[in-house]
């Protein structure tokens, strides 16, 4: 069967993943419908909420008692290893797998005929297979895969499948997959080339915009691509019992999507399916997808009935990648005299790799998030994504709209400049207001941008310094927002995003499933406290139950910096309905009105006469007594927010937080190099549930931010990846991080859990954009390209000094990207 | 990178048990003493050996002692992060102690020794990658292939001598003792290095490093070492210079040493460089044209981090900080 013959596995109508309400109680159910869905406030105030303090689970992670999906074992396991394609793009002619399997200890080899489904994460572009069937499309595809005794045995297996390939002419570069010359990686007769996605979008009179406009701003720039490099390596175990029922412990952000897609790959009923996320060691969007591996070893399981354990080497992460995708850009800006903006055209080009991924959605974000900063009337957005033969890329923090960032913020420096304009004072007077709705159709609620702006531009005295630095030292402005969870899934449904279930236990803990992931990232905390809070115990008393897809109700993930606010939403409603419960039965024992029970400090009392109080184990027996067993669920479901046009799916969100970061830095104008000196940040948060948390987010994001500023690259050398370990992939050592300064901005966001926005992700997106006008405040030129290198910045004085050695001018294609088919 | 596969572990107890076992396994032997090296490298499938000698255990090769008529002795064993902290080194040879502080990162310098550090593998982009990257490119002549992949024309392998202590022992006319069957050696150190990737160090198979012997530097000797590299740790040198220099009470050079590094196969002397700064005063333009005979001198290729054209430039830079360095009065 050939590739292009295979049915692929619609997952937009597998109607699998609900999460019925398992209110224990009927009569429980008719209280709840006259409680407040949520309190306005906390009548006793915050105990909980704000305070600063290590993560819960911070103690068995650094002290290595956390299991990670490597460290499971199971007795009689197997270990398996894929064969990855030596070859850029070529045709599978044979695949010999005898000798392979003859060599003692090796159990099973698969190859992509034993799977001939076609998968991918996004229902509209499912193009993957678990392995190549006639088609190797980058070079670490995987072809088939192995399970021996041990890994040793696996590997050695490997060398021995033999494989006879065809090369084809490999696609190595936005420009060669423009062209139509080459051949197509995923064959597609409407088109010739090896475009995957367009997208041409136009909001207000943009014509007319730019007819007004006093000056009118193009530039081009390239955003280098980047990957996720989490310490943990992907790794996943499977077991098929003699129940036929399938477990995975997975490293992943996603355990319902792998639910999903393995239901469907395997073909098996997804209620004989557990998908079990332990805690995972880093994902940053490196581990939002379900994986060939992952896939493989719960197809090698079922097959053998034996555990199979897959754990990816360092090199074949960066083969799984699905990474930042590399990006060029056309900006044109239109402004009055005065800086205000007429009129925005972004073009964008997405170098894809070899997959789908989420590149659809990639590709909408290049452009979703321009308006979402300043105030921007007329906006025209044409972004083309194309297929290459590299690694598949995909969301990394900041997805997709990190590239445009550095973009937007690198050309607002030169508008304001070239105005005569402040550029930190510029940035707040065009800023978008609060409660306000972009001329692509989002609307914007809270909004901390002004405040942030001038937090880290007084704290660093910005304005005194900007242009005023002995040549060699810089400073430099940016500005930024984020999501807080895309409004609508990845696939159609009217079903909550997020469930929850609290159940409060007659010995006063608390315990809350979620089906969020646990990547470092601090949700196991962020649950415990807004449960805490909302029941007046401390987080110690919450125990937290996550990322089970048996035991807990879906929750769609660790990814688009949506768990804080969908997560701790659905768990703040379902805690808010167990506190009902309590206050009722409370307020019956104390002869008061439900509405006088406060909740603080482990005690229940009346907020009228605090003397008459219980502790909470006393008040959580007298409601089991009352009302059975007190186990409340949650869920929570973004307000439609999409406007009526195609693609409008991509960018809204119930909340956008709001970034600004200065950067200072020195640089040595004879080598170029580069030293950050300092970084401050400034993060509208919403509201801040743990400012430890917080902070850490934000340090994480400027360090990620640092590296992909100044040194993280994605080279290819003759079709490979040149650079797959962490040696010659440059990430920032703790020599290189320079100080952080974390301020946190609230603007008590009226539909986040106690007011809360993200901080995962919205935080890094200055900080690229901040260090390129630093480097430039510096050396008085601009880099339009990242990483900003020592050699780069050598060129560019050249260049400005009119000397011979010209930085290599930043291209985009000649064409305008073709119009839609 | 792949699991380390199984191989025997020998403990050798003394340099001369290290020979004999070494002798007794022939090539399938390789020694390891700090292992920062070798194991990522059997890791990546560059050796395969099936017995791994072990020099840590043999108490005869740790020692560092400096003798006002002999110099300075430092067995092979001695770790890179002693050498850095050790008083006597820190004073009588600077550059040699700012050279071992910058390798690597502190956990490597604690487990990483002088004698593996001289005894590093010559690196490659091409060549210190796992095996089936390196099958999926092509394999190239110093593992595996028969072609340069970084010069397809080269005859010889072009990989990298990127040690840091190399080109400081270079600098301070240091020599090398070796011991193997037929007995004991010392060798100027500077024919110990070979400009070749695949045959960098002139030793017999059964041959190891024992110590390192340093002359007593003359009076009014000054020296420095400054290196390239992307990340202030964790990072090969992708340039470095080490300079030694004598001067004449007036302070007049009456002799110097310049050392290229991360250039060649091996620490790559630049006399050029020492004629343009004997007799002078180290003044700015004779420390200019020492830094221009450097740059002439070096021939970086496309195996490191870094393009040719930013190496080669940065060559004269880091030529002229080192030299500055050397000349301003302490």
């Amino acid at each position: 069967m050939r590739e292009q013959e295979l049915p692929s596995v619609s997952t937009a109508t597998n109607p699998d993943g609900d999460a019925r309400p398992l209110t224990s109680a009927v009569e429980a159910s008719s209280v709840l419908r006259r409680a407040p869905q949520y309190p306005p406030d906390k009548p006793e105030g915050f105990s909980v909420v704000g305070k600063a303090g290590p993560k819960l689970d911070s103690f068995t992670r650094v002290t290595g008692q956390d299991r990670f999906a490597d460290d499971i074992f199971l007795p009689n396991m197997l270990f398996g290893k894929m064969l990855r394609s030596t070859q850029a793009h070529a045709r599978i002619l044979r695949i010999d797998t005898s000798k392979a399997l003859a060599l003692p200890g090796v159990v099973a080899i698969v190859t992509g005929a034993d799977i001939p489904v076609r998968y991918g994460i996004l229902p509209s572009s499912p193009d993957e297979m678990v392995m190549a069937l006639d088609t190797v499309r980058y070079v670490g595809d995987p072809i088939a895969c192995v399970v021996a005794d041990d890994e040793l045995t696996a590997e050695e297996a490997l060398a021995l499948v033999q494989v006879e390939y065809e090369p084809l002419p490999a696609v190595m570069s936005i420009d060669e997959a423009l062209r139509t010359d080459l051949p197509q990686l995923h064959p597609n007769p409407r088109r010739t080339n090896n475009i995957h996605k367009e997208v041409h979008l136009e909001f207000g009179d943009v014509e007319a915009g730019f007819a007004s406009a006093d000056r009118i701003f193009e530039d081009e720039y390239f955003f280098e691509g980047t990957t996720h490099a989490p310490i943990e390596q992907h790794a996943v175990m499977a077991q098929y019992g003699a129940d036929q029922k399938l477990t995975l412990w997975a490293a992943t952000q996603t355990p319902h999507y792998l639910h999903r897609i393995a239901a469907a790959v395997l073909g098996m009923p997804a209620s004989q399916i557990r998908v079990i996320a332990p805690p995972v060691g880093g994902g940053f969007g490196g581990k939002t997808e379900p994986f060939a591996h992952e896939l493989a070893a719960a197809f090698l399981a079922r097959k053998t009935g034996r555990p199979v354990k897959i754990t990816l080497t360092r090199q074949e992460v960066f083969y799984a990648h699905r990474g930042r995708h590399p990006v060029r850009f056309k900006l044109k800006t239109g402004v009055k005299a005065d800086g205000t903006i007429t009129a925005i055209h972004l073009q964008s080009w997405l170098d894809g790799g070899a997959y789908g991924s989420y590149g659809v959605a990639t590709t909408y974000y290049t452009g979703a998030l321009t308006t979402v900063t300043y105030k921007v009337p007329a906006y025209k957005f044409d972004g083309c994504r194309v297929f290459t033969n590299k690694p598949p890329c995909g969301p990394k923090r900041g997805h997709g709209t990190t590239q445009p960032r550095f973009a937007l913020e690198n050309q607002l420096d030169k508008i304001a400049d070239a105005l005569g304009l402040d550029a930190a004072e510029y940035r707040k007077r065009i800023a978008v207001d609060p409660n306000s709705t972009t001329v692509n159709g989002l609307r914007v609620t809270s909004c901390g941008l002004r405040e942030c702006i001038d937090a880290a531009t007084e704290r660093t005295r910005y304005k005194e310094k900007r242009g005023k630095l002995a040549r060699g030292r810089g400073i430099g402005l940016a500005a930024s927002s984020y999501l807080c969870g895309a409004g609508l899934p990845i696939y159609w449904n009217a079903m909550p995003q997020s469930g929850a279930i609290v159940k409060v236990d007659r010995g006063g803990g608390v315990t809350v499933l979620s089906g969020t992931s646990e990547c470092g990232q601090g949700s196991t905390s962020m649950l415990a406290a807004i449960i805490a809070e909302t029941l007046g115990v401390d987080p110690s008393d919450v125990s937290v139950c996550y990322g089970d897809t048996d035991l807990t109700p879906v929750d769609l993930g660790s990814y688009s910096s949506r768990v804080t606010f969908m997560a701790g939403n659905a768990a703040r409603d379902a805690a808010s309905k167990a506190r009902h419960l309590i206050a009722q039965s409370a307020a019956e024992r104390f002869g008061v009105g439900p509405d006088r029970v406060g909740f603080a400090g482990r005690r229940v009392f009346d907020l009228g006469n605090r003397e008459r109080s219980m502790t909470f184990i006393e008040a959580a027996q007298l409601a089991e007594a009352r009302w059975g067993t007190i186990a409340c669920v949650g869920s929570y479901t973004p307000p439609k927010l999409a406007a009526e046009y195609k693609g409008s799916g991509v960018g809204p969100s119930p909340a956008y937080s709001y970034s600004a970061a200065v950067a200072e830095v020195a640089v040595d104008l004879e080598t170029g190099e580069i030293t950050v000196e300092k970084i401050t940040l400034a993060h509208d948060v919403g509201r801040c549930i743990n400012a430890t948390n917080v902070e850490g987010q934000i340090e994480g994001g400027v360090y990620m931010g640092l590296g992909e500023a100044l040194m993280e690259e994605w080279p290819f050398r003759a079709g490979e990846h040149k650079i797959p370990n962490l040696l010659d992939y440059k990430t920032p050592t703790s020599l290189d991080t320079p100080p952080i300064e974390a301020i946190i901005v609230e603007t008590d966001d009226k539909e986040g859990p106690f007011g809360a926005k993200e901080a995962g992700q919205g935080p890094l997106n200055p900080v690229i954009p901040a260090i390129a006008n630093a480097v430039a405040d510096a050396i008085r030129a601009r880099i339009h390209s990242t990483p900003i290198t020592p050699e780069k910045v050598l060129k560019a004085m050249d260049a400005a000094s009119g000397t011979t050695l010209r930085l290599k001018k930043v291209t985009t294609p000649s064409k305008p990207s073709p119009v839609p088919v | 990178m792949h699991r380390l596969p199984p191989f025997r572990y020998e403990a050798a107890t003394s340099a001369a048990s290290a020979v004999q076992l070494l002798a007794a396994h022939g090539p399938d032997a390789l020694v390891v003493s700090g292992g920062t090296d070798l194991y990522a490298n059997i890791k990546q499938r560059l050796f395969t050996p099936k017995v791994v000698v072990g020099l840590r255990p043999a108490r005869d090769m740790h020692y560092l002692r400096f003798d006002q008529s002999r110099g300075l002795e430092i067995g092979a064993l001695t770790t890179l992060a002693r050498l850095a902290a050790e008083p006597v080194v820190c004073e009588r040879y600077p550059a040699l102690a700012e050279a071992a502080a910058s390798i690597s990162t502190p956990q490597l310098r604690t487990m990483g020794t002088i004698g593996g550090n001289v005894c590093l593998d010559t690196r490659c982009n091409y060549y210190n990658q796992n095996l089936d990257w390196r099958q999926a490119l092509g394999y190239c002549m110093k593992k595996d292939g028969d072609i340069c992949r970084v010069a397809p024309g080269s005859p010889k392998c072009v990989a990298v001598n990127s040690s840091d202590t190399a080109p400081v022992l270079q600098a301070y006319g240091a020599r090398i003792r070796l011991l193997g069957r037929s007995g004991e050696r010392e060798i100027d150190i500077a024919d110990f290095f070979m400009d070749d990737g695949m045959r960098a160090w002139a030793k017999q198979a059964d041959e190891i490093v024992t110590a390192i012997h340093l002359p007593v530097p003359a009076p009014n000797t000054v020296s420095a070492y400054r290196k390239l590299r992307l990340r202030n740790s964790f990072d090969f040198p992708i340039v470095g210079i080490a300079a030694v220099m004598q001067t004449d009470g007036g302070g007049r050079c009456t002799g110097a040493r310049v050392v290229l590094n991360a250039v060649a196969s091996k620490p790559l002397e630049s006399p050029g460089a020492a004629r343009a700064l004997v007799g002078t005063k180290l003044e700015p333009d004779a420390l200019d044209a020492a830094a221009d005979a450097a740059y002439a001198t070096g021939k970086p290729l496309d195996n490191t981090s870094g393009s040719i054209p930013y190496r080669k430039r940065m060559l004269r830079v880091f030529a002229r900080r080192t030299l500055e360095a050397c000349a301003a009065p302490r």
